[in-house]
């Protein structure tokens, strides 16, 4: 009886469910399309005009600023630094990251939450923050060169950003300090839900603890290390922070990142070249579009 | 005799953990340093900083005079909580009432719109600053809480977070306050929210650590010093001709102690917060 009067009552207000459903969702989708997908088509748009912010006209040719960027050695540095980052940066940070949450999931060890929360604790300093930080450290009147010359590595102190290469070294540093304990939390989420008694028929089959991890906690952890890899791409592709606080794109712009270049042309000093700042924009998200879809496609393929 | 044993061998599971502990102590102590130095740093003369000084000074008042004194402190504090709350309000209501509608309402047509939605994920944000700081600008939101925090209250992560948690909400509930005469709208608040209360916490630590520590996007919207925020104070008190490493690493320490303070109270719903949308 309860049935039929529930289904009756259902079928009368049917409609009216189906409109409150939409109704709820509806302000949210339409904030994305009006704060996201319409920007991008704007942004589509204003890549091919050029002129200053007030007055834009079509570029001629249209695809000026396209054509103009690849000639453009800064920005092609910039790109070259970016994917720098992220081919150092990336790798290392996930093994990291993976093999601390496989350490800090063993039920013997103690001190657990300690350990994580530590770890952890970068996650909760914000990106200008931390860059400023690393940029004292770093300094050269600063603590590292003191330590360094204390234990007489160094006759010198080393002038880490001032020089292109030590300077990307040390944003990749800084990169890895933030970004680890945030993707080793991603793991250990994902290793509570490997059921404890996987690791016992392993342990049975003979497998040792490398063995284990190779064989049973990468496999069955696929989905997340997919996952953190998307995000940390996306991340780093998008680097802006950093690149604005702890080096100032310096030396003379050889570790700027893309977001930064970008920034510059767009509201820098007395510029405001939006049609090549859009064009650039642009760019970065194919580049990033491309690298999530190959990504999938690589974590779909399941054997 | 079984109490020996079994403390034997724990004894020995110990002693083969000590890479491990050795490891992780390494891990542990550089995660930290560099948030213990910036304390101290705080507390000590810029040269004192410089010389390599790694303990707690006296110079902590000072530095904070200085502080109160160059920049406009208190007002960014105040803009930085104000946008934060903002946002976090706006961000939990409009996100978790489209999760509630995509996931408990779902039909085809959702489902679709939904996977639309979600390639806004991919959209880098240097991409929209242009168009967005445009739109502001024509609608005189420049400046303003509001310019600061439309474009970040629907954000596709959220709303997937509210999806993916709202499949552990009952249907049966609301039938059940269908028949008692509910309208959808009360299900939502008197039913739905209140069921919802862990993953509402989650979801406001990270959106109010999002927004605390946003940089980008304020720098091109808030162009007048009375309306900036902290990570823009302290970025601007980096970029003078000769740096104050104790005022820098006190203003670094105030914009950092309120994110630090959310993490200590609440870490297992910054943890979920982070993880939240991968279930």
């Amino acid at each position: 009886m309860g049935g039929t009067q529930l289904k009756k009552s259902g079928m009368s207000v049917g409609a009216k469910q189906k409109a409150a459903g939409w109704g709820f969702l509806i302000v949210a989708s339409a904030m994305i399309v009006v704060f996201s997908f319409w920007p991008m088509v704007s942004a589509l748009i204003t890549s091919f005009k050029t002129g200053s912010a007030a007055n834009m006209k079509w570029a001629d040719p249209v695809v000026f600023n396209y054509t103009r960027m690849f000639k453009d050695k800064v920005f092609m540095t910039s790109v070259g630094n970016t994917f720098l980052y992220l081919i150092i940066q990336v790798p290392i940070m996930l093994i990291v990251a993976i093999l601390l949450a496989q350490l800090l999931n063993n039920k013997d060890l103690k001190l657990r939450g300690f350990f994580r929360t530590c770890i952890f604790l970068p996650c909760a300093v914000s990106l200008v923050s931390y860059s400023l930080i690393f940029r004292s450290l770093f300094a050269t009147q600063g603590l590292i060169n003191t330590i360094l010359m204390n234990l007489h590595l160094i006759n010198e102190n080393i002038n880490w950003l001032g020089q292109t290469g030590t300077a990307r070294f040390v944003i990749i540093l800084a990169l890895v300090w933030r970004w680890t304990g945030y993707n080793m939390v991603f793991y250990l989420a994902g290793l509570q839900n490997i059921e404890y008694s996987v690791y016992e028929a392993a342990k049975i089959d003979g497998a040792n603890g490398w063995k284990t991890f190779w064989h049973v906690t990468v496999p069955l952890l696929r989905p997340v290390i997919i996952m953190t890899f998307i995000m940390s791409i996306n991340g780093t592709l998008q680097l802006f922070d950093e690149s604005v606080n702890l080096t100032s794109g310096g030396p003379a712009g050889t570790t700027m990142t893309m977001s930064h270049y970008i920034y510059n042309n767009a509201f820098g000093t007395g510029v405001a070249n939006f049609g090549y700042a859009s064009a650039m924009s642009f760019f970065v998200f194919i580049i990033v579009a491309i690298l999530a879809v190959i990504n999938l496609k690589v974590g779909d393929t399941r054997d | 005799m079984t109490e020996k044993k079994t403390k034997i061998k724990g004894n020995m599971i110990q002693r083969r953990l000590i890479p491990s502990y050795i490891f992780l102590s390494i891990v542990a102590f550089f995660s930290v340093f560099p948030l213990y130095w910036m304390i101290t740093a705080a507390t000590n003369t810029t040269v004192d900083v410089a010389r390599g000084k790694i303990w707690f000074g006296t110079y902590a008042a000072e530095n904070f005079k200085n502080l109160v004194a160059n920049t406009n402190l208190w007002r960014s504090m105040g803009n930085s909580f104000l946008y934060a709350i903002v946002q976090t309000l706006l961000c939990l209501f409009v996100c978790s009432l489209a999760g509630y509608g995509f996931e408990l309402y779902h039909d085809k047509g959702k489902d679709i719109l939904f996977a639309i939605l979600l390639m806004a994920m991919m959209i880098p944000g240097v991409a929209t600053m242009i168009p967005l700081f445009t739109m502001m600008s024509k609608v005189h939101l420049l400046d303003t809480v509001w310019g600061f925090v439309l474009p970040a209250i629907s954000t596709p992560f959220m709303i997937m977070m509210f999806r993916q948690n709202s499949r552990n909400f009952p249907p049966d509930i609301m039938e059940a306050a269908r028949i008692d005469g509910l309208s959808e709208l009360s299900i939502f608040f008197r039913m739905y929210m209140p069921v919802m209360k862990s993953t509402y916490a989650a979801a406001a630590v990270i959106t109010f650590m999002n927004a605390w520590n946003s940089y980008l996007w304020p720098r091109v919207v808030l162009r007048k010093n009375e309306a900036q925020t902290m990570p823009i104070l302290i970025a601007n008190l980096a970029n003078g001709y000769t740096v104050d490493y104790g005022m820098l690493m006190m203003g670094v320490l105030f914009s950092t102690m309120p994110t630090i303070i959310i993490f200590f109270v609440l870490q297992k719903q910054f943890a979920e917060g982070i993880t939240g949308a991968v279930k």
